[in-house]
């Protein structure tokens, strides 16, 4: 296997510091009962930038993104170490309130089917208390139009939520996390389960709402972390490997494994 | 490739023979299956036909000799068994599904789903004995309270246990989903898995106030039965059922003829309650 260069420039590394960072993990470690996922990591995260987390299957980037919001304990999990947020502990803010302040777009699109479309993107709000119905239709309106979304599916405002295709779908959904507003999206590998063409819609999407909000994706897809990324961290077994730049990662990166993982020789 | 292609027709043959015996075999079973039914509503509906008029729905029962007449009383008295067991029973069985789906994952409620199943298995007349002990004796008094107490401890453990399966079978996702949005647990259990749960829910409920409206021996020492027209619910009452038992009996055929149609009857409103339910459950949203 030869190793053929990508690039004859290059990159240099580019370190982001704790006061920069608006998410930053201190000795971060996680666990499931007994079984430990994530060893000791420290990871800080820039703002108004994309940053990607690769690594091969079961290597702790979901329950990564998962300690972020505290969704990790929704499924019965711990961790130890300190997550900052905005320098705050995360641990001193209630679960509840950080949630709408870091949100979340999921693998499978997963919009609420007994809601109509136009209230899957305000449902946030409305459980939360707004009854404004003018008010409401004017968010929906205006997040659907973000998501690009808006001229699909005015007509078609009353269906249900679950009626559209899959891209449509998770398009929906991330109008539904930013519908709340937040300064943080967390994507968990939001396009795996859709086709090439839904695929570059929501890479589109990622590169317009990174103007905005700071965003973090996980993903399989080596080649869309490298085409829509700022920042990528290569996790292997639990552990944080490699974090920088992306150009830096996928052109010369420091570790072995990482260069080993991004040419396709494991994982 | 001449025997080739003879062989090939030849297993196809035999495939398609296999095939056919088969789906005989599970058609048949499948018309065994629904030969009751049809032959219930067969039955019911030319033997009681004839005296399904407004009379029937309108008037008191006759006394013996006199033909005609109808069971009004009767009628009324089955929708207020099933009216105050359901009162009683959907909520705390819907509430109790509720409470094994979300927080029954423990010792408790392992042994709250086995003493359900259990529940749901104990014979209707003890249930009704039980209602005669519990309600009738310390009031003094048969009653149509006493019956509906029996039938929500009948339809509670169909409830309960629906409620819970159908509360299982959303998806996760969902869950994850009105949490990841910063709602709060209970109000995403409430309003996005219980939502999206109801239709199954309500089928449970269905079937729950279905079997209720049918059940005859919980209601011998409970509600008794009353020749006259009643509402009070702290009075003996009549119902459907125990009239059909009684008049199904009796050797004059003008009740036995009566007895037809008040089967007829009690299967109609049934039907009705089904369909009922399913307009109510019926999607606001289009999904396709």
């Amino acid at each position: 296997m030869s190793r053929i260069p990508v690039t004859n420039i290059i990159y240099e590394s580019s370190k982001v510091t704790e006061e920069e960072a608006l998410i930053s993990t201190k000795s971060l470690s996680a666990y499931f009962g007994e079984k430990q996922a994530l060893f000791e990591v420290n990871l800080n995260i820039p703002e108004k930038q994309v940053t990607a987390i690769i690594g091969p299957s079961g290597c702790g980037k979901s329950t990564f993104l998962r300690c972020l919001n505290r969704m990790h304990e929704v499924i019965g999990g711990t961790y130890t170490g300190s997550i900052l947020f905005d320098r705050t502990d995360l641990r001193d803010i209630n679960p509840v309130e950080l949630r709408r302040r870091i949100g979340m777009v999921f693998q499978k699109p997963n919009p609420f089917p007994t809601m109509s479309i136009m209230n899957n993107v305000v449902a946030g709000l409305k459980l939360n208390g707004m009854r404004d119905k003018k008010l409401l239709k004017e968010i929906a309106e205006e997040n659907l139009k973000k998501v690009g979304l808006w001229d699909e599916v005015k007509d078609n405002l009353n269906r249900s939520g679950a009626s559209i295709s899959g891209g449509q779908q998770q398009r929906l959904c991330i109008a539904r996390t930013i519908a709340l507003n937040p300064e943080v999206i967390l994507m968990d590998e939001p396009t795996s389960a859709l086709d090439p063409i839904a695929t570059a819609k929501i890479e589109d999407l990622i590169y317009e709402l990174k103007k905005e909000y700071t965003i973090i994706i996980v993903t399989h897809n080596m080649q869309q972390a490298a085409r829509i990324s700022d920042y990528t961290a290569f996790f292997y077994m639990g552990r944080l490997i490699e974090f920088d730049n992306t150009k830096k990662i996928f052109t010369n990166p420091s570790k072995k494994q990482t260069e080993e993982y991004i040419s396709g020789r494991f994982g | 490739m001449e025997a080739e292609l003879k062989n090939y027709k030849r297993r196809l043959k035999y495939r398609k023979a296999i095939n056919l015996i088969v789906n005989s075999l599970t058609f048949i079973a499948a018309l065994i299956a629904i030969l009751p039914l049809l032959l219930i509503f067969y039955y019911t509906v030319s033997k009681g036909i004839s005296r399904l008029n407004l009379e029937f729905f309108i008037e008191m029962p006759k006394p013996v000799g006199e033909s005609g007449g109808g069971m009004a009383n009767a009628i009324v008295g089955t929708l207020i068994l099933v009216g105050i067991g359901g009162v009683i029973g959907l909520p705390v069985g819907i509430m109790s599904g509720i409470y094994l789906a979300e927080f029954g994952n423990n010792k408790f409620g392992q042994l709250l789903r086995f003493l359900t199943d259990v529940l749901s298995g104990v014979p209707s007349i003890v249930i009704g004995v039980v209602a005669y002990t519990i309600v009738v004796i310390p009031m003094e008094q048969f009653s149509a309270l006493a019956g509906g107490v029996a039938l929500a401890i009948l339809m509670i453990p169909t409830i309960t246990r629906t409620t819970e399966e159908m509360i299982k079978l959303v998806p996760h996702s969902y869950r994850e989903a009105g949490l990841g949005l910063g709602i709060p647990k209970w109000k995403t259990s409430l309003f996005i898995v219980l939502r999206t749960a109801w239709k199954g829910i309500a089928t449970g409920v269905l079937l729950g106030l279905s079997r209720a409206a049918g059940e005859t021996a919980p209601l011998l020492f409970t509600a008794l039965g009353n020749r006259f027209w009643s509402t009070n619910v702290f009075e003996p009452i009549a119902s459907l059922t125990v009239y059909i038992y009684d008049y199904a009996r009796a050797p004059f055929e003008d009740w036995n003829a009566q007895a037809w149609t008040a089967a007829l009857v009690l299967i109609i409103l049934i039907s009705l309650l089904s369909l009922t339910f399913k307009i109510i459950t019926r999607s606001k949203y289009k999904t396709n």
